[in-house]
């Protein structure tokens, strides 16, 4: 087991663009967190004296200010840390569900396993907007319900290769030995499979964030996810997007940041899915 | 006179995690015309290695080096293009696994066909014609039908004598053949072996027959190659060799024969030891950890191949089976 | 061949009726309703207005007016566009979101399979890692960002082509459109057919045909393709889902009067009529998709029986 991980962080670390996006991440992350500290302007600010003022490193707005005088750089980095919250807490309730689901089609087996991975086929070939679309609109524009609609959607994928892996595992000698044991269901699947599927999974999960992220920005976008005042990278770029011919930057700085981090991501993503040498399904 | 292909001093190497693993080292031979080549050895013995770096197939970490002339032609320096002149019509190729070795979706009718077009510059008609009657020739039964199945309709045995029509369809000047009857039946092998030599004498073609099993290779080969850790032991004519090997390697070989002479309740002699990795290297006879007679010198010094008696007959070892 | 096709379609007709009811009882169960904007209308308007679009009716009885109505090909009313139809109301954006899609679809085909292609022929070479890089970022950016962003490059710096807007006709307006529609799915064409390629070239049958001295044109197109193109087909069905997803958003700023709108907007007026009338059509859609995927396999390889 560890020296799965040994041999993966040395691959990891032998792919430079893998760790290039690594560092552009966490100074990403680190920059919304301090980068409060260092700008005078908060985020719902208004600053009458400059409308849609350019950005300009002299002037007390770095990145300018939008249509209403909030400064944008404070605005950025307040949605991006909105997106990456809402992108890590759905991945880990889509992770939750997909890995609890999975698990048990793949240890099961038999019919359960059928019905399961049926449900899971049908529910994939739907295009899952319209079921958040759906969901948005009976419950209301609610944050914390926001952040389960888009993971209990993003579960599919991770549900299928958990029960690919515990379905291969399960075939093996040493769980055989542990059923010959004596040992119960979940303990086994608590002891033994999990540990064994942890690789696919963590690739996975890497890779299930940034499409989160787009997921929660797509829906901001549209109007259905982070409400005014707060802000997310997608509700910031749907007001740039309209200020496009006026004011580009209103559009580039968010833009820019999600487009950076969604790639920074998938790179990374990548890079531990090459390491881990998990393959593509 | 110049042999039809002649292969010296090839070498065929794989890099693998920056690594080189030699599979083919310094590999001499030559194949005459209308000439039946026989090559033994167990598998990873580097058999078909030399013969995928003649016909340009190796692997892309693979590297070959030496000379392979074929018609005096240097082949194996020169681009695939070049090599597409005679590839597939005066030099082909017949595999192992006749399962996997045609393409699944495509008729065998066009598999044949395309050949013709693509060599000899035939009509797709007029090469449908001629692969029909390529089907009659190795005994294919209703070769009209077969001509617009796919391959996965075809049992294994008919699968295998539409590749040997394939690599006939160019009346080729030599042909070499992988393994042909190790992925069948027994009763099939005997049917495609006896369709090789009918074939042979039909079409006076040389023919290179790469098999880990002497048996298979007795009834054919004018000639035997035996072959060990990427490396030629022993060459002798066939009747020769099965009279009397002078590799202990081949003659373990030959023990491992059976016999229906033999009593029947006697256990299939097998050969002691593991066959070297590709890659592993000694500085002596890569034979000696399993040879009885293996001696200090064996361990230090590499057994050249040795002409011994008469000019056909070389051994590379340092104490040869006495008559 | 067409008796297949015929099974499968009356096959889709108890999908579609599942998927009708749910999105039915399920647009219902939101709260509110169509006419709620309007606060300032008197009850007794209020009360005319629900009883002529029959929401005075109990819901069962509504339930049953609009299949009944739909079994005539008859979507009903929009609550929001007065004078229309939800008919006529698709029937006008419909086009336009089906040549965008289309177009796009065609596009992410027609460039990502020999691309992917060209990548794995040069495996491990420059030109395989710059058109994989290409295509993580072609996978990364979502079209809501790709697009603004080439607005601006294209048209509002270089002037080469419009930002948003429709003409009847016009190419120059989807140009931008269909790329930032295109790209996610191309990119991911790309990468699967890039790595079946580099599989299927490892096969036997691959090394058969080079010994048959077949030109490499001729191995790729004739012997290494179709198998590649199994998985790639197998992805046609999210691929339209994620352009039908993508176009909602691309059409509004693109400002194209396709139906994209009608779903997110419908959905929030409580437009009954309209958002089922979405439903059915991209549920069609998605079915037909299916179909054209399984009958694609077929045609892939012929050890795929087309039986049900």
């Amino acid at each position: 087991m560890s020296g799965l991980f040994d041999d993966a962080a040395r691959r990891l670390r032998s792919n430079p663009g893998a760790l290039c996006a690594m560092f552009i991440i966490l100074s990403m992350v680190a920059l919304t967190l301090i980068g409060p500290w260092f700008n005078p302007n908060g985020g719902e600010a208004l600053d009458w004296s400059h409308v849609a003022s350019q950005p300009a490193l002299q002037s007390a707005h770095w990145f300018g200010t939008d249509r209403l005088g909030r400064d944008l750089f404070a605005r950025t980095l307040q949605g991006t840390r909105v997106s990456l919250a809402v992108g890590l807490v759905a991945s880990a309730v889509s992770l939750l569900v997909g890995i609890g689901y999975g698990g048990v089609a793949g240890y099961v087996g038999g019919r359960t396993d059928h019905v399961m991975m049926r449900i899971i086929e049908i529910l994939s070939g739907l295009p899952l907007i319209f079921f958040v679309i759906f969901l948005t609109v009976i419950f209301g524009r609610n944050e914390y319900l926001l952040f389960l609609s888009i993971g209990a959607v993003g579960w599919l994928t991770m549900a299928r290769i958990v029960r690919g892996q515990t379905l291969s595992i399960r075939q093996r000698e040493f769980i055989e030995a542990a059923v010959a044991s004596g040992a119960g269901t979940a303990r086994i699947i608590a002891k033994h499979v999990i540990p064994n599927v942890i690789g696919p999974v963590i690739v996975y999960a890497t890779l299930t964030v940034p499409q989160i992220i787009m997921f929660e920005s797509f829906l901001s976008f549209l109007g259905l996810g982070i409400q005014e005042p707060r802000a997310s990278l997608g509700t910031l770029i749907a007001e740039g997007a309209g200020e496009m011919e006026a004011a580009p930057w209103i559009l580039l700085v968010p833009g820019g940041f999600l487009a950076v981090l969604l790639l920074c991501l998938n790179i990374f993503g990548d890079g531990l899915r090459d390491a881990l040498d998990v393959k593509e399904r | 006179m110049t042999p039809l292909l002649s292969i010296e001093e090839v070498s065929v190497s794989f890099s693998q995690h920056k690594r080189s693993i030699a599979a083919v080292r310094q590999v001499s031979l030559a194949v005459a015309a209308r000439e039946c080549v026989g090559i033994v050895g167990e598998s990873g013995s580097g058999k078909t290695q030399v013969f995928m770096a003649v016909m340009g197939l190796l692997a892309a970490n693979a590297r070959a080096d030496g000379s392979v002339r074929f018609e005096g032609h240097d082949i194996l320096a020169t681009a695939p293009e070049h090599l597409n002149r005679v590839r597939g019509s005066k030099l082909t190729m017949i595999f192992q696994d006749p399962m996997t070795s045609l393409t699944p979706h495509l008729k065998i009718g066009t598999q044949l066909a395309e050949v013709l077009v693509c060599h000899a510059g035939k009509s797709w008609s007029e090469a449908r014609i001629a692969a029909r009657r390529m089907l009659e020739r190795v005994r294919v039964p209703e070769p009209i039908r077969r001509l617009n199945q796919y391959p996965h309709e075809l049992s294994g045995g008919l699968r295998q004598r539409v590749m040997i029509g394939m690599s006939l369809l160019c009346d080729p000047m030599l042909v070499i053949a992988d393994e042909p009857t190790t992925a069948l039946d027994v009763t099939v092998q005997a049917q495609i072996i006896e369709l090789l030599r009918a074939m042979r004498e039909e079409v006076g073609t040389a023919l290179v027959l790469i098999s880990h099993d002497l048996a298979v290779v007795a009834g054919l080969a004018d000639r035997i190659l035996v072959m060990y850790a990427g490396r030629i032991v022993e060459s002798a004519t066939a009747v020769e060799l099965f009279r009397h090997a002078q590799h202990p390697y081949t003659a373990e070989l030959l023990k491992c024969i059976p016999s229906l002479s033999s009593p029947r309740l006697e256990r299939l002699p097998t050969l002691a030891g593991q066959p070297p990795q590709p890659g592993d290297s000694l500085p002596g006879c890569m034979f000696a950890p399993r040879c009885s007679r293996a001696a200090e010198r064996c361990r230090v010094e590499r057994p050249l191949l040795a002409p011994t008696v008469g000019i056909a007959r070389h051994v590379a070892c340092h104490y040869p089976l006495p008559p | 061949m067409l008796r297949y096709f015929l099974t499968r379609l009356a096959g889709a007709v108890p999908t579609l009726f599942v998927i009708v009811t749910i999105a039915f009882f399920l647009i219902r169960a939101a709260p509110g309703g169509p006419f709620d904007q309007e606060q300032t209308l008197p009850p007794e308007i209020m009360a005319n207005l629900q009883s002529a679009y029959g929401l005075d009716l109990p819901i069962w009885n509504q339930y049953g007016r609009y299949l009944g109505a739909l079994v005539h090909g008859d979507f009903g009313p929009s609550f929001k566009y007065k004078d229309f139809s939800v008919t006529e109301l698709i029937g006008q954006g419909f086009p336009v979101t089906l040549e965008l899609g289309s177009i796009a679809m065609a596009l992410a085909l027609i460039l990502g399979i020999p691309i992917g292609t060209f990548a794995a022929l040069n495996h491990n070479r420059v030109a395989d890692y710059a058109t994989m890089s290409l295509a993580v970022v072609g996978i990364a950016i979502p079209s809501f960002v790709v697009l603004p962003f080439l607005g601006l490059a294209f048209g509002i710096y270089l002037r080469w082509l419009p930002v948003a807007g429709w003409e009847p006709g016009s190419i120059r307006h989807l140009v931008l459109p269909v790329v930032a529609l295109a790209l996610p799915p191309l990119s991911v064409i790309a990468r699967l057919t890039r790595a079946n390629m580099l599989e299927v070239l490892r096969s036997h049958f691959i090394r058969t045909a080079f010994a048959k001295g077949l030109p490499l044109h001729t191995v790729i197109l004739r012997h290494a393709l179709r198998p590649t193109l199994l998985p790639v087909a197998s992805y046609l069905a999210p691929a339209v889902a994620s352009i039908m997803t993508g176009s909602l958003v691309v059409e509004s700023i693109a400002g194209l009067p396709g139906i994209g709108r009608y779903m997110v907007q419908g959905a929030l007026n409580r437009d009954y009529t309209l958002v089922l009338g979405m439903v059915i059509i991209y549920s069609t859609l998605l079915i037909l998709m299916g179909l054209v995927v399984d009958l694609l396999y077929a045609w892939l390889d012929p050890r795929v029986r087309l039986v049900r």
